[in-house]
């Protein structure tokens, strides 16, 4: 199970100029929380912002990351 | 699309186009399985929009196919008008300000944040019954 400091790497490296701040919802390291700001997001849909993320992990995503719940914005909205 | 037979996912796409506002989740309405599926649900309640359900959890093959048609990896997924309106997250930020009712052509009600109405409704569609 990827720990939130490698998920917060991953979004980074694969999001220009990203910023994410992941967090552990329930303690448990199942439920992540991520929110992700970036200018990549500017002028895309709440879908296509959140499949951008999604995205990164692929097949993961309710696989090894059982949930990643998402919050994505421009950096002007921040 | 692949031209394969593939009765899951045109069940699957045929529940999209038939039914305005679908909700794919975990559990079902009155007993939601995923606190995820839950939230959605309340919200969709609190608007009192009429919604079918569908509850992925009896075939895995379900959420799979799902997913592959939608290009979404999580559950719940709610569509309006054939369209991918978000998961959990989308629909709540979009209930929180007005414009989940206004997506759904709904009143927002007036006052408090959400207030988790009684079950109620929505009968689950039963997907899976009709794929043997």
């Amino acid at each position: 199970m990827p720990t939130t400091d490698e998920i917060k790497r991953r979004i980074e490296a694969a999001i220009p100029e990203s910023t994410a701040e992941v967090e552990d919802w329930t303690g448990t390291g199942d439920h992540l929380r991520a929110t992700v700001v970036s200018p990549a997001f500017a002028g895309l849909s709440r879908i296509a912002q959140h499949r951008l993320v999604y995205d990164v992990f692929g097949a993961e995503i309710g696989g090894p990351i059982h949930a990643l719940s998402l919050t994505t914005r421009v950096p002007e909205q921040a | 699309m692949s031209s394969d037979t593939n009765p899951i996912r045109d069940a699957i796409a045929e529940a999209i186009r038939d039914n305005k506002t679908i909700l794919f989740m975990k559990g079902n309405p009155e007993a939601p399985a995923c606190g995820f599926s839950a939230r959605t649900v309340a919200a969709l309640q609190a608007l009192d929009a009429p919604f079918a359900a569908v509850d992925i959890l009896p075939d895995p093959r379900i959420r799979q196919e799902l997913s592959a048609l939608s290009n979404w990896p999580t559950i719940p997924q709610l569509f309006f008008e054939g369209e991918l309106v978000g998961g959990c997250d989308i629909v709540m930020e979009m209930f929180e300000s007005g414009e989940l009712a206004e997506t759904l052509g709904l009143e927002q009600p007036a006052g408090d944040a959400v207030a988790v109405p009684d079950a109620g409704g929505s009968a689950p569609l039963g997907i899976e019954n009709r794929l043997s």
